[in-house]
């Protein structure tokens, strides 16, 4: 016959009010100088400087030099570490932290004490400096943590602006909108500029002559992308230089409708209109 | 030309993927620092201070010449700041050597930089304008398709741009401010490397780059240490939609170099010069410019790279210090050029040195391939 589950109940055995500690001299000044934002250390008969503090020498048993304390720190170096990945809820952090043995600058002993950083950061070595809690009452808690030295910032840059085409531009894109590619004629040069442009960017002339060029024309070269780019649809993707028919410069778009592979200089190709503008070119098929 | 003007000071950063000790100011100071203490010279010794670096968008920084004023012991003096995209570095030493070939000033510190690890250039060059389908992704993605048709002109095998890869890394492992020190590298490494805009694989392109490069320049009178002197310099530019244009060869580059041989004396590049540091970012562009400065007739640039004529030991090295294929802070990159060419003549290139070298070619480019800059220098007075 199988027996009931044990029974599990939550039980709680707790101080009514906390317990009292007298601090003595040496620690009492210790959390006093933490409340006042300061961190202190006192020394030994060997004049070594101990962080946090003892009453007594560790290493001989004599008493510390009474009123010997000196200030430490506030910054430090991580001597050794290990991580919290699963903080649980007593611990200072609720994020993954580390628990380091940090050497104050000026001090001959480690302290222990929390890092906030990300894991990555953390290191033998690495420089931390104290965060401070706003309200302190004199406890090592009033040091909520240890952070790492400010190293980089990131600055925002983001500009933001309305632009409206130009009196050529606009033409062009009209004629586009008609699946049309809009061309200029330099009347001193003979040379024909797609996109329509009103000045010869070779002789300097106005350009008022305006032409029909395309929709087919002829890959001169090309780049095959491995890259990804948000304006491609996949990866590896073609971009060309294309002498539109009539055209004297090339345009650069993309070519769609042929694998990478296959694409040749030389090969004939076809604007590919969609919603007013180019989408890409594809291959011209024999009829 | 004007008056006679001489490097003599170089001062560079060991380049690098991330800086992170260091503010841009930092950087600046550390290379500008070096090459005051090449020329036995303090901040207080220059009367004018000349800063060249790629368009502001790369860091976000507006205006950075402004902020490293002070970085640059620049204040209460001239401060200029010069802007021709990837050439500018080479620009900006040409800008400084009229200051003082124009009798304006003695003594002119040249400086230039980028950190990369802070910028993003791929995105800053393929920001999508609008009112446009135009589909170009990176500086590889522009150029990529200039060098497949320098490919098909020319009929170059197809291993050219793997030789110079390997070549310039070889170099590299000599040049202890080098970026990429590859030990082993060789045509197998580069042809595993994937493409990344075909004809280009990763291995047959430039790092990015963390790095500054600074140089002294002066008059004849406040000549301190071993100066370079500037035998010739010259910049020009085309438009880049002009019709009919060479994007393979451009006209700029032909006249520009014309120009700086004309001023220079030399009549054949191949056997005046001893040296050259021309700015190659991609492998190709090794034999493209060998073609456009005319160290070689059109279409036979790859066969002085296949024979070695370019190598540290060939009769015309070509980057001896590993080039912007092993080392690129953008803006930097044709400063580097220039001032390693310097450095060359100077007998001061170290484990990458061309021996006996007396006269060094520097040269740079940008945009789309459409801005030049270009010296010579030599160990005697012009």
């Amino acid at each position: 016959m199988p027996s009931e589950p044990n029974p599990e109940i939550n039980h709680v055995l707790e101080f009514p009010g906390g317990y009292t500690r007298s601090t003595g001299p040496v620690i009492g000044r210790f959390l006093t100088e933490l409340r006042a934002g300061r961190i202190v250390g006192v020394r030994t008969a060997a004049r070594k400087v101990l962080v946090p503090p003892l009453e007594y020498d560790p290493a001989t048993g004599e008493p510390v030099v009474a009123d010997d304390f000196v200030e430490v720190g506030p910054a430090g170096t991580v001597r050794e570490w290990t991580w919290v990945e699963e903080p649980r809820k007593n611990h200072p952090l609720d994020r993954p932290f580390a628990w380091a043995l940090i050497r104050l600058d000026g001090a001959d002993t480690s302290l222990v004490h929390a890092i906030d950083a990300p894991a990555k950061a953390m290191r033998t070595g690495l420089r931390v400096w104290p965060r401070w809690r706003h309200d302190r009452i004199g406890s090592i808690t009033d040091i909520e943590c240890f952070v790492p030295e400010v190293t980089t910032i990131v600055a925002n840059v983001r500009t933001e602006y309305t632009v409206t085409p130009g009196a050529a531009l606009k033409r062009y894109l009209d004629a586009l909108t008609r699946n049309v590619f809009l061309a200029g004629r330099c009347s001193t040069c003979a040379a024909v500029y797609v996109p329509y442009r009103l000045s010869c960017p070779q002789c300097g002339s106005v350009i008022e002559d305006e032409v029909e060029v395309g929709p087919a024309g002829t890959v001169t070269t090309f780049a095959i992308n491995n890259l990804p780019d948000p304006r491609a649809p996949q990866v590896p993707f073609v971009s060309a230089y294309i002498l539109l028919d009539g055209a004297d410069t090339p345009i650069i778009a993309l070519l769609g409708s042929v694998a990478a592979g296959e694409v040749t200089e030389g090969m004939r190709v076809r604007a590919v209109f969609e919603g007013g503008t180019v989408k890409w070119f594809a291959p011209e098929r024999e009829a | 030309m004007g008056n006679r003007c001489a490097v003599i000071g170089v001062g560079q950063t060991h380049y690098t993927t991330r800086r992170r000790d260091v503010s841009m100011a930092g950087l600046v100071r550390e290379a500008a620092l070096r090459a005051l203490e090449d020329a036995g010279l303090t901040f207080a010794d220059i009367d004018a201070v000349v800063v060249g670096k790629a368009p502001d968008l790369f860091e976000g920084v507006m205006m950075p010449e402004a902020y490293l004023a002070d970085a640059l012991g620049a204040a209460g003096k001239p401060m200029t700041r010069v802007h021709t995209a990837g050439s500018v570095g080479g620009s900006t030493a040409l800008v400084g050597a009229s200051l003082i070939q124009g009798g304006v000033h003695d003594r002119v510190l040249v400086v230039a930089y980028e950190k990369q690890s802070e910028s993003n250039a791929t995105w800053a060059l393929t920001t999508h304008l609008p009112f446009t389908s135009s589909l170009v992704v990176g500086a590889g993605g522009y150029f990529a398709p200039h060098i497949r048709e320098y490919m098909r002109r020319s009929g170059a095998p197809g291993h050219i741009g793997t030789l110079v890869a390997v070549k310039d890394r070889l170099n590299a492992l000599k040049n202890p401010y080098a970026h990429l020190r590859i030990p082993g590298i060789d045509r197998a490494m580069v042809e595993s490397t994937p493409m990344l805009w075909e004809p280009i694989r990763y291995l047959e392109t430039c790092p990015s780059s963390d790095g500054a490069c600074a140089i002294v320049l002066s008059s004849e009178r406040a000549v301190t240490g071993t100066p370079a002197w500037v035998h010739g310099g010259a910049m020009r530019s085309e438009p880049i939609f002009r019709a009919g244009r060479d994007t393979v060869s451009p006209q700029a580059g032909i006249d520009c170099a014309a120009d700086v041989y004309r001023q220079a004396g030399v009549t054949d590049p191949r056997r005046d010069l001893d040296v050259a540091e021309v700015y190659v970012p991609f492998s190709w562009y090794e034999p493209m410019w060998l073609e456009n400065l005319g160290f070689c007739g059109v279409n036979e640039g790859w066969k002085l790279t296949e024979a070695g004529a370019t190598a540290l030991d060939g009769d015309i090295p070509w980057n001896a210090s590993g080039g912007v294929l092993s080392s690129n802070p953008i803006g930097a990159s044709g400063l580097i050029r220039f001032a390693e060419a310097a450095l060359q003549v100077r007998g001061m290139a170290g484990d990458h040195q061309v021996e006996g070298a007396r006269r060094a070619l520097g040269h740079a480019y940008g945009g789309g391939a459409q801005f030049f800059a270009m010296w010579i220098v030599g160990a005697e007075k012009p």
